[in-house]
Parts: structure tokens; C-alpha cells; sequence
């Protein structure tokens, strides 16, 4: 019996909020629940069964923003594994050059990221942010903002009696952002700024999950792969290990492909197939399947993050760090910085623009601008340096297992005959060039 | 029970909240359910007895109460119910209930149904058809049997309420065609999915409903006799359950290229060799 | 609860049945084995005889007889008829409220002979007015009752009916036993079993009875509309034949209709074919649509997606024609034509009246035991241990003997 139903059932049924969430992922309900613990009236409007049941991640929730939101979370949230080791693949189509970091530390409390369902996990965040007397509502479209006077003033819903008003709408609604267009706070996302990735959710027993993987009990491991599995194309391949289950999944930015989410399953076929990765997912049968956009603009192609009534959040903010997969971290914690925002303009009894520029104040001094900003030529640079996906893998491994042949060449004919392999491949001119550009999109 | 004539019309909708039946599988390996992560839905005819139930009050006024007996996980179902607008939902949730089939199914049901009687006017018990998981049909005309109500299986339309004289009359469908039959109220339903379209809910509805109660009773609420529930009150048990067997590959007759009126005659030949009769006589 | 199913286990229970069982060697002898006649104005409807032909069965192995239950108005033609499908006993109740049928007084009717004549288990037709009934009387002699049964057998330790049946939208099969209340009630969908043969001379008792019913019922018809002569119906047919996305245009399913003709059999389509405004939705088998079970399943032209073929995968044979040999249809067909359907439809069309005019007379479509007992039969589907409980955390049995 849930508690909530009990508590709430003698207070009133608000008419008026003080905030209406559109989408309700994480940057959605870090904002309800922020708004919803300072007592204020909230309602979140996800438009599918609950909230998770649209999403999809090929990523980790991270423990230090989470438990921001939900302290100790992870003593109840629905978490697969937590994360101890994060590898870092280069393959070509028969080999792999991996770098691999593992650390005792972070099996201890309060671990460092976990591996998640969306469907379990946002949907039992949802049930942190109703028990705070946050108002949940599903199967719900917000199909307009209510505006008046160029304010937006609360949502249009397609259902009777569909209309909601509130002091603030927070636009969660993820990396479609049809309603900040509306709002006339960003553009349309273009096919050069997202990624288009497929997921399979694999089922392998516990065990043989553990063994396959060399883990511990309840302990898991992230794997990034670029090269070979993208097909040359640029983007990047995951494995996470779940309970036991496997995700397995294959992003690229979309104006690569023709035939869209066809040409998508066709790689992650071709994926599953490499035989290092093929050895590592044997046996496992698979689930389920799933496709997603990802937002992969940065920071250049970021909307307008406030206007008179109506703040941006999470993915329909643009808010993710393709370099390192980061999304949901910097949804929630944009979707924290939201909801303190409404409260604070709450207090002044002003939400306008500029009450309101306190959020992207507030979002300048975190690591969430900080990190978009640095990595702000990430996604272009990768886009237009497609060659960093197939040729420096390919020269890598080439170079490797001429290193490691033992054959009639003696090592310094080896070494000669790498660095001859490595010039005609890849200029000195280009390597200079293409490393300097590196340097300077991320770092 | 005794009713005297009056205005308005109250019924009492019974749901389950059931598996998603297209993602249930038995392991073929070692033989058990698979239920972990089946997503939980409200069975879909039960939301046609719940739209009958809010056309007979938009027309006649009176109260509907939905009333599912479940593990505490189905008050979310009823949370979803009471989003369309229902004035009252009971959960009847008890560890003495589990395992029940329909015979201890429809006396807790009718031990509920007679306790919400006592405090409200209960006209009709409406219920889907059937169930996606048990598929029996059962409850319905078990739950009418036990409270002595009229029985009406199979509305694929409510055609009127005629207050005065005391009787509902629906059209019942059947496999040849439809019947029209006039009923004794109090009388209990059954639904059919062509009897009506499930309302989109009013929004203000949807966000009422967080602030609604679900009533939760257990065996004493109710007075139940244990003896009477759970597997001791249920004749039937499952002695097994397995999986169905896999259609398998089967013979590839033709291929292209070759004469289609030799795979014609191949094909009939398996067919007889099936026992399939064609003009009284083997193939 | 996983407790208490697991007790299937322990001893007592178990021993006690055994005790109970072995019925008709040296114990109280078993009753008959009843089925109820679906009599629709004098006319029984076929799944009644479909089950006498069963029952005959079971009452062999237990040592008593089939009978039947006629309740309506005077039918002695009926038990004559029943006689001939293999009854030794049938009960007739004659009155006034019995016809047209209404579920009360057919209750009252077979529960008062039931308490009377004391049979050992009842079988009904699964349809609608035999559900009805079943669950009724169950309702009222406190008894188990199984519905959609595929599978009826007597288990040879315990004498007790075994009563198998789908649940979860078919995704599992259950068997079921009652091993502690009479009578066993089960129902079971026409075209399950088969017909038997008749028998003309086949003699019987006749016990003839007056039920114990007011004129007052509760529920009483005002009207019945029959379905228009045109009315596509799925469900009952024996043969369906299926168009797809290779039809290529709504005309040419004039040439399943052809087929159809020659089969007795109904056209129906894929969902391909429907989105396609090539045929209307009614005809539509699939998880959008109809589920069916006919006798022969010809998909024509269709892939075999998963969501088409949840809607056919329980017909007892399946044939596909379809010109791509990797089509999933292949997998789950028992005969499958890689080929140009617009020659191998007429080609097949022409055999089977070549077939005709050797063989005679109208056409009969009836095959051997549903296919899931012959496929039960061969032993697929591993088996688990012989008792029921599988997840610690919970039984199947809420859905499977529980809820509507």
C-alpha cells in the first residue's frame, strides 16, 4: 500500500501549479522533486505509460548527481550493477586494442555509477517525486504552451478539460524538443547534431555474466568501442553488463545514414559479429530492442536555456557530453538548477526572463556548462575527422600485431617496418594536424 | 437484495490487473514462469466495464466504485481508474487470497461486493469478459450466482435502464447472433470489447486522482471465511504447467523452378497422409 | 502460497488422492462421465457430440458410462441421437422455462440432477452459453471447474480427470486437476476433439425429469437477430487461407476466394494485406486482429512476421506458399511451397477438384487429434517435475484458475 496515498489524500487538488514539467526523464523529475520538497505545487506530464517507458540509455547513472536529487538512492533505487571497471575499445574488423581501468574504490559506498533500466529506474525516481506530493501524470501529450502576452503562462494537453496553468513550465521534453521551438527558444535539430543509436538488451545468466566479464559479485563493467563497428562512420559502440542481461548498442550521428534506423540494426549486427565481441556476448539471447536520439549538438547548438515563464532542461536543452556519453548526470543536475530556479523566482512573485537568467547563472558555474563548453568541438571535430574512427584503429592494430608477430624480423626491422606501415597510412603532416585539432576539441 | 425505485444507478466494477500476456513464456529450460519484468496492465476488457459503468452515470447519476482484489502492486491499476473519473476504488489485497482460483476468487469478490452494499446502493456488478491471463470468463457468472443477481454475459451494447420497472436490458452476443434480454436488477454483466470506447480522461480528472484514496481491505474488513479462500477454498489445482510446444519447421515441398502442379499433388498427398478428409473420402 | 503448492509434494495429500483413486478396483465405484447438450431448439449443437466422443473415452477408462443432459422441452429425438454418437444414459429435464436458454433455470435444472445422479465429471461446450452455465453451476455445487480444456485425460494413479489448457494468451499450458470436489467440471472450445462415429442402433437409458423451476425468471429474451447470412465469421471455420503483401492487389484475392470454395474454407489476410486497403479488416489474424484455430491454415503470400503468426500458430497444420525461402512463415509451417503463389493457388485448386471427382461426395473436413495433443504426444515441451510450483515467488495459479 503506498503511504503516499494516504498522506495525500486529504489535501486539495491544486488547479493552478506553481510549476508544470513537460517529460518526465531525469531532468524532469529532479525538478519536480527539488520544487515538490520546498512544499510547492508541481505536476509532471510524460506522455508515455510512466515515466521511462519512452526512454532509452546507452549510458550510466551516475552516484554523485543522483544522490543530489535522492540522497543514499542507491540503498532502493532499481540499479543493475554498479560500475568498477570502464574499458576503452579500438577495433578493426578481427582485432581489438583495448586500455582498461578498474579500481577497488569504486565497489565501496557511494560507488561512482551504475549500470539501469530507464523503464525501472525513472519510473521508481517518479515514485520519489510523487511521494513528495509531486502530481504525476501519464499518457499525456503536451501538444502547446498557453501564452499570453509572449509569456508563457501554462500547457495545452489533447485531453477534456486539457489545459494547465502555472507560474513556470519547465521543458524536459527530451531531445525532440518540439515545445522549445515553439517557445521560440532554439531551432530544430538537424541531422548533423544528432546520433542515432540502437540498443539490444541480451540475457545471460548472473554467473556467466561474472565469469565472461572477470567480475565480482553485483559488480559491473562499461565498455566503449570505437573503429570497426561503426563501419566507419562516426560514433561509438557500448556493452554494459546488467543483472543479467547485457546492453549492447551502437550510436552515429544521423546524417551518416541513408536508410536510417535500418542501416542502424544493420550495424549492430555487424557489431555483435566482430569476433572479440562476438566471444564476449556468446550464448546470450536476445530481449528486447531499442532506438533513441541523442542530442550531440554541445554547446553550439544549445537553445536559448530561459525566456518570460519557461525554462530548458536535460536533452531538449541540448545538455550532453557525447565525448564522455554523459547525459543523464547533466539532466538531472540541470534539472535541479530548474527547480531551485522556480523557487527562487517563487519567493519574488517575478518570472519573468530575467528572474529567471538565475538558472543559466547558476548552470554557467557547474560543471554542466563547464563541460559543454570545453568539449564544445567535439561533435564537429569528430564529424569532420571521420578517418579518426577506421584509419587510426586499422594503423593501430596494424602496428600491434606486428609487434607482437614473432617471426624471422628482428625487432629493429619491426620497428622500421611499423613506422614505414604508419607514414604511408597516416602523413606526419596529418598526424600533427589531426592531433593538435584533438587537443584542442577536448582538452 | 431488495431495492425500491429509484433514481440513480450505482455499480460496482470489478478489475484485475494482469500480466502482458504477449511477454509471458515459460522457460523451456527448467519449466517455470517467466514474470520478472512483465510490465502489469489493467486487463483491457475490465476497462470496457469500467467505460459501461461511466455511461450509465453520466446518464442515471449514482456512484462507481472499481474493485480489484490483487497484490498491493494493483492499487496502481486502481490509481489509473480513478484518473477516469470513478468515485471509489477498494482494493481487496491479503496474503489469504493468493492462490485462489475463480470459486475463492468470487466469494472474496462477493464478500466485498455485499460489505460495499451495506454502505452504498449496488444496481450492477460489471465486469470484462474475461481475463487475458485465466481467460476463463468465470467471475461474471460466478460473481452473479453468489449474489443473486440477474446474469448478463456477453453485453456487446446496453440498450436502456428502465428505473420504474426495475430491469436493465442489453444485447448479449452470441455465436450466431445478438439476443436482446431483459434483466432483473440487480444484475451483474459481463462486457465485450465492441460494447464501447474507452474515454480519453479529462485532465483535471487525471490529477484528482492523485489525491483520491484507494480503500484498502484485507480478510477481516471483508469477513471472509478462510476456509474459503487462497488454495484451501479452491477446488482446482494447477497439478503442472509447461510450455506449448514450438510449431517446428516442417517439409519444404518446392522450390522455385520446379512444377507447381507436382507440388499441388504433393501437398495432397501429405494432407491425406494427415487424415484430412476432402469429399468424405481420404485424399 | 508457493507453500502451499508445494504441500502438492508432501505425502498426505498425494497418498489420500491415491486412496480415492484407483476408482472402479475395490473404492466407491466412479460416476458417469456427463456432457451437457447444447440444444438450440431441438437442433444439438456439434461440440456436444464432439465431447461425447470423448467422454466415451474417459468413461472407459474409468469403468462407467458417458451420458448426456437434454434440458429443454421433450427431447427424446435428441437422447436417440445421442445414443447413436455413444451415449448409454441420457437425462432429460423438460420445462417451459428451459427454452429459449437462460443461464438461471439451466442452472437450477443441471445442478439439481447433478446432486441427484451424482456423475463424476460434466463437460460442456466452451461457448458462450456453455460458460455460462459451467461457471453457474460450479458456482452453486462448490466444485472445480477448467475452461478451454485442449487435453482431457484420466490419470491412471489417481483415477482423477487431468485437464489441460492455455493461459496467458497461450504462452503456457496448464494441467489441472479437482481431486477433492464432484462433480469434475470442465468446458472445451468446439473443434477441439472430433466427431466420433455413429453408431445407428446404439440403444440407451433414458431417465426423464421434471425440474423444480418458477415461471418468474430473472432474465428473459425479448428478441434475437441471427448473423446475416454474409457475416464474415473466422472463428468457425475449418479452413483459412490467408492473403498477404504478395497478393499484390485487392482482385487477386479472388483466387483464395476460389480456393476457399473448393476447402469450405473462409479468406482471410494479414495485416499487411489490410493496411494495404486490400481487405477489409475482419478478415484481419493476428495480434491486431483474430487468433484462429482451423483445422488447415494456408498462408499465402505473407512473410511470418511474430505478430501474424501469434494469430494462427495453434491451427493444427499450417501451409505457406510464398516465393522467398528465408520468409519466417517456413519456420512455423508443416508444409511450405517456395513458389510463385499465382501458379501454385490455380495448380492447387485444380488438383483438389481432380481429387473431388475421383472421390465424390461434399466435402467433410475433419483431421485426426488436435495438434497439440500430437505434438504433446511426441514429447516436445520438457517437462518439469510433476508438480506445480515453478517461481518461489509466486504461483500461476492466480491467473490460471483465478480471476475472470
Amino acid at each position: 500500500m503506498n503511504p503516499a496515498a494516504r498522506e495525500t489524500a486529504a489535501r486539495a487538488t491544486p488547479s493552478r501549479f506553481d510549476a508544470i514539467i513537460v517529460g518526465g526523464g531525469p531532468a524532469g523529475l529532479a525538478a519536480a522533486i527539488t520544487i515538490a520538497e520546498a512544499g510547492l505545487k508541481v505536476a509532471v506530464i510524460e506522455r508515455g505509460d510512466w515515466p521511462g517507458s519512452k526512454n532509452v540509455m546507452g549510458g550510466l547513472i551516475y552516484s554523485h548527481p543522483t544522490s543530489q536529487i535522492v540522497p543514499d538512492f542507491w540503498k532502493e533505487a532499481p540499479l543493475e550493477r554498479h560500475v568498477v571497471r570502464r574499458d576503452m575499445w579500438m577495433t578493426t574488423a578481427d582485432s581489438t586494442l583495448k586500455a582498461s581501468y578498474e579500481t577497488t574504490d569504486f565497489a565501496l559506498e557511494p560507488y561512482n555509477s551504475f549500470t539501469v533500466f530507464r523503464s525501472r529506474f525513472d519510473k521508481w525516481l517518479a515514485e520519489q517525486a510523487r511521494a513528495r506530493g509531486a502530481y504525476i501524470i501519464n499518457e499525456t501529450l503536451v501538444e502547446d504552451l498557453l501564452l499570453e502576452s509572449g509569456k508563457v503562462i501554462g500547457v495545452r494537453t489533447g485531453r477534456p478539460g486539457g489545459d494547465l496553468e502555472g507560474n513556470v513550465v519547465i521543458l524536459a521534453e527530451g531531445v525532440n524538443r518540439f515545445l522549445t521551438e515553439k517557445a521560440g527558444l532554439g531551432a530544430k535539430i538537424r541531422p548533423a547534431t544528432v546520433a542515432l543509436a540502437v540498443k539490444e538488451v541480451l540475457s545471460l545468466p548472473k554467473d556467466r555474466i561474472e565469469d565472461r566479464f572477470n567480475l565480482e559479485d553485483g559488480t559491473g563493467a562499461a565498455l566503449e568501442i570505437v573503429g570497426d563497428v561503426t563501419g566507419g562512420l562516426p560514433g561509438t559502440g557500448f556493452i554494459y553488463t546488467n543483472r543479467d542481461t547485457i546492453s549492447i548498442g551502437v550510436g552515429v550521428i544521423l546524417k551518416g545514414l541513408v536508410d536510417k534506423v535500418g542501416e542502424s540494426y544493420e550495424l549492430l549486427e555487424r557489431f555483435k559479429r566482430q569476433p572479440q565481441v562476438k566471444r564476449l556476448i556468446d550464448g546470450a539471447k536476445p530481449r528486447e530492442y531499442a532506438a533513441h536520439l541523442i542530442p550531440e549538438g554541445g554547446y553550439r547548438d544549445m537553445p536559448q536555456l530561459y525566456g518570460d515563464g519557461v525554462l530548458v532542461a536535460g536533452d531538449a536543452a541540448g545538455m550532453v557530453n557525447a565525448v564522455f556519453t554523459e547525459g543523464a548526470n547533466l539532466a538531472l543536475l540541470s534539472g535541479r538548477a530548474a527547480g531551485e530556479t522556480v523557487i527562487r523566482a517563487g519567493k519574488t512573485g517575478n518570472f519573468s526572463a530575467h528572474t529567471l537568467s538565475w538558472y543559466g547563472e547558476r548552470l554557467e558555474k557547474s560543471l554542466v556548462i563547464k563541460d559543454l563548453k570545453q568539449f564544445e568541438d567535439a561533435a564537429p571535430f569528430l564529424s569532420s575527422h571521420a578517418h579518426m574512427f577506421n584509419l587510426y584503429p586499422e594503423v593501430a592494430s596494424a602496428a600491434m600485431k606486428e609487434l607482437l608477430t614473432v617471426d624471422s624480423l628482428s625487432k629493429a626491422d619491426k620497428t622500421r617496418l611499423i613506422m614505414r606501415l604508419f607514414r604511408s597510412q597516416v602523413p606526419t603532416r596529418r598526424l600533427v594536424r589531426d592531433a593538435y585539432d584533438a587537443w584542442r576539441a577536448i582538452l | 437484495m431488495n431495492r425500491e425505485t429509484r433514481s440513480s444507478i450505482s455499480s460496482v466494477v470489478c478489475v484485475k490487473q494482469v500480466p502482458d500476456t504477449t511477454q509471458v513464456r515459460v522457460d523451456p529450460d527448467t519449466g517455470s514462469l517467466i514474470r520478472k519484468g512483465v510490465p502489469s496492465i489493467i486487463n483491457p476488457f475490465d476497462l470496457h466495464a469500467v467505460e459501461a459503468a461511466l455511461v450509465l452515470r453520466d446518464k442515471f447519476g449514482g456512484q462507481v466504485t472499481a474493485l480489484s482484489m490483487g497484490p498491493p502492486q494493483a492499487e496502481e491499476a486502481l490509481r489509473k481508474l480513478l484518473g477516469f473519473g470513478i468515485d471509489r476504488a477498494v482494493l481487496l489485497s491479503d496474503r489469504a487470497f493468493g492462490g485462489s482460483d475463480t470459486l475463492a476468487t468470487t466469494y472474496a469478490l462477493s464478500c466485498a461486493i455485499k460489505k460495499i452494499a451495506t454502505q452504498q446502493p449496488v444496481d450492477l456488478v460489471i465486469c470484462g469478459k474475461q481475463s487475458i491471463d485465466g481467460d476463463t470468463g468465470q467471475v461474471g457468472p460466478g460473481l452473479a450466482h453468489r449474489l443473486g443477481f440477474s446474469q448478463l454475459t456477453y453485453i456487446c451494447s446496453l440498450q436502456e435502464i428502465d428505473l420504474e420497472a426495475g430491469v436493465i436490458r442489453a444485447w448479449r452476443q452470441r455465436e450466431d447472433g445478438r439476443e436482446l434480454l431483459e434483466a432483473k436488477l440487480p444484475a451483474a454483466l459481463t462486457i465485450t470489447e465492441t460494447c464501447n470506447q474507452i474515454r480519453y480522461a479529462a485532465l483535471p480528472d487525471l490529477i484528482a486522482a492523485s489525491d483520491k484514496p484507494v480503500e484498502v481491505w484485507n480478510v477481516d474488513d471483508v469477513g471472509a471465511d478462510r476456509a474459503l479462500l487462497g488454495i484451501k477454498g479452491s477446488p482446482t489445482r494447477v497439478k503442472r504447467i509447461f510450455a506449448p510446444p514450438a510449431r517446428q519447421r516442417g517439409e519444404i515441398l518446392s522450390t522455385p523452378g520446379g512444377d507447381p502442379a507436382d507440388a499441388a499433388a504433393l501437398l495432397m498427398d501429405r494432407l491425406g497422409e494427415r487424415d484430412i478428409r476432402l469429399g468424405g473420402s481420404r485424399v | 502460497m508457493s507453500d502451499n503448492v508445494r504441500s502438492e509434494t508432501d505425502d498426505s495429500p498425494k497418498k489420500a488422492a491415491a486412496k480415492k483413486g484407483r476408482r472402479g478396483r475395490g473404492a466407491t465405484k466412479p460416476g458417469d462421465i456427463w456432457v451437457v447438450v447444447e440444444n438450440e431448439g431441438g437442433t444439438a449443437g456439434r461440440v456436444s457430440w464432439e465431447l461425447l466422443g470423448k467422454a466415451a473415452g474417459l468413461a472407459a477408462d474409468l469403468g462407467s458410462r458417458p451420458a448426456v443432459v437434454i434440458l429443454g422441452e421433450d427431447d427424446e429425438r435428441l437422447a436417440r441421437e445421442a445414443f447413436s454418437y455413444g451415449a448409454r444414459v441420457a437425462y432429460i429435464a423438460s420445462h417451459p422455462s428451459l427454452t429459449p436458454f437462460t443461464a438461471d433455470p439451466h442452472c437450477r435444472a443441471l445442478s439439481q440432477l447433478a446432486r441427484k445422479y451424482k456423475p463424476e465429471a460434466i463437460l460442456l461446450g466452451a461457448t458462450t452459453r456453455g460458460r455460462d452455465l459451467a461457471s453457474a453451476v460450479a458456482t452453486d455445487l462448490k466444485t472445480g471447474l477448467t475452461a478451454d480444456c485442449t487435453s482431457l485425460e484420466i490419470d491412471e494413479e489417481t483415477g482423477l480427470l487431468k485437464q489441460t489448457r492455455p493461459a496467458f494468451g497461450g504462452n503456457i499450458m496448464a494441467t489441472i486437476i479437482s481431486p477433492d470436489t464432484r462433480p469434475q467440471m470442465a468446458t472445451v472450445r468446439p473443434g477441439v476433439f472430433p466427431l466420433p462415429e455413429i453408431i445407428e442402433s446404439a440403444e440407451g437409458e433414458i431417465v426423464s425429469t421434471k425440474p423444480r423451476l418458477g415461471d418468474d425468471l430473472p432474465v428473459r429474451q425479448l428478441e434475437f437477430i441471427p448473423n446475416p447470412s454474409d457475416a464474415v465469421s473466422l472463428q468457425g471455420a475449418k479452413a483459412v487461407i490467408a492473403g498477404g503483401r504478395g497478393m499484390k492487389k485487392a482482385g487477386n484475392f479472388a483466387l483464395l476466394e476460389e480456393l476457399a470454395a473448393e476447402l469450405d474454407g473462409t479468406v482471410a489476410a494479414s495485416r499487411g494485406a489490410v493496411d494495404a486497403g486490400w481487405i477489409s479488416h475482419q478478415r484481419q489474424v493476428g495480434q491486431t486482429g483474430q487468433t484462429v484455430r482451423p483445422v488447415l491454415y494456408i498462408a499465402v503470400g505473407i512473410s511470418g512476421a511474430i505478430q501474424h503468426v501469434a494469430g494462427m500458430q495453434e491451427s493444427d497444420i499450417v501451409i505457406a506458399i510464398n516465393n522467398d525461402p528465408d520468409a519466417p512463415i517456413f519456420d512455423v509451417a508443416d508444409f511450405g511451397i517456395v513458389g510463385d503463389l499465382f501458379e501454385t493457388i490455380p495448380a492447387l485448386i485444380a488438383e483438389i477438384r481432380k481429387r473431388k471427382t475421383a472421390g465424390g461426395a461434399a466435402l467433410d473436413f475433419t483431421a485426426g487429434e488436435p495438434s497439440v495433443l500430437k505434438k504433446a504426444g511426441k514429447g516436445a515441451g520438457k517437462a518439469p517435475t510433476e508438480d506445480a510450483e515453478n517461481t518461489p515467488d509466486e504461483t500461476p495459479r492466480d491467473a490460471l484458475g483465478g480471476g475472470e
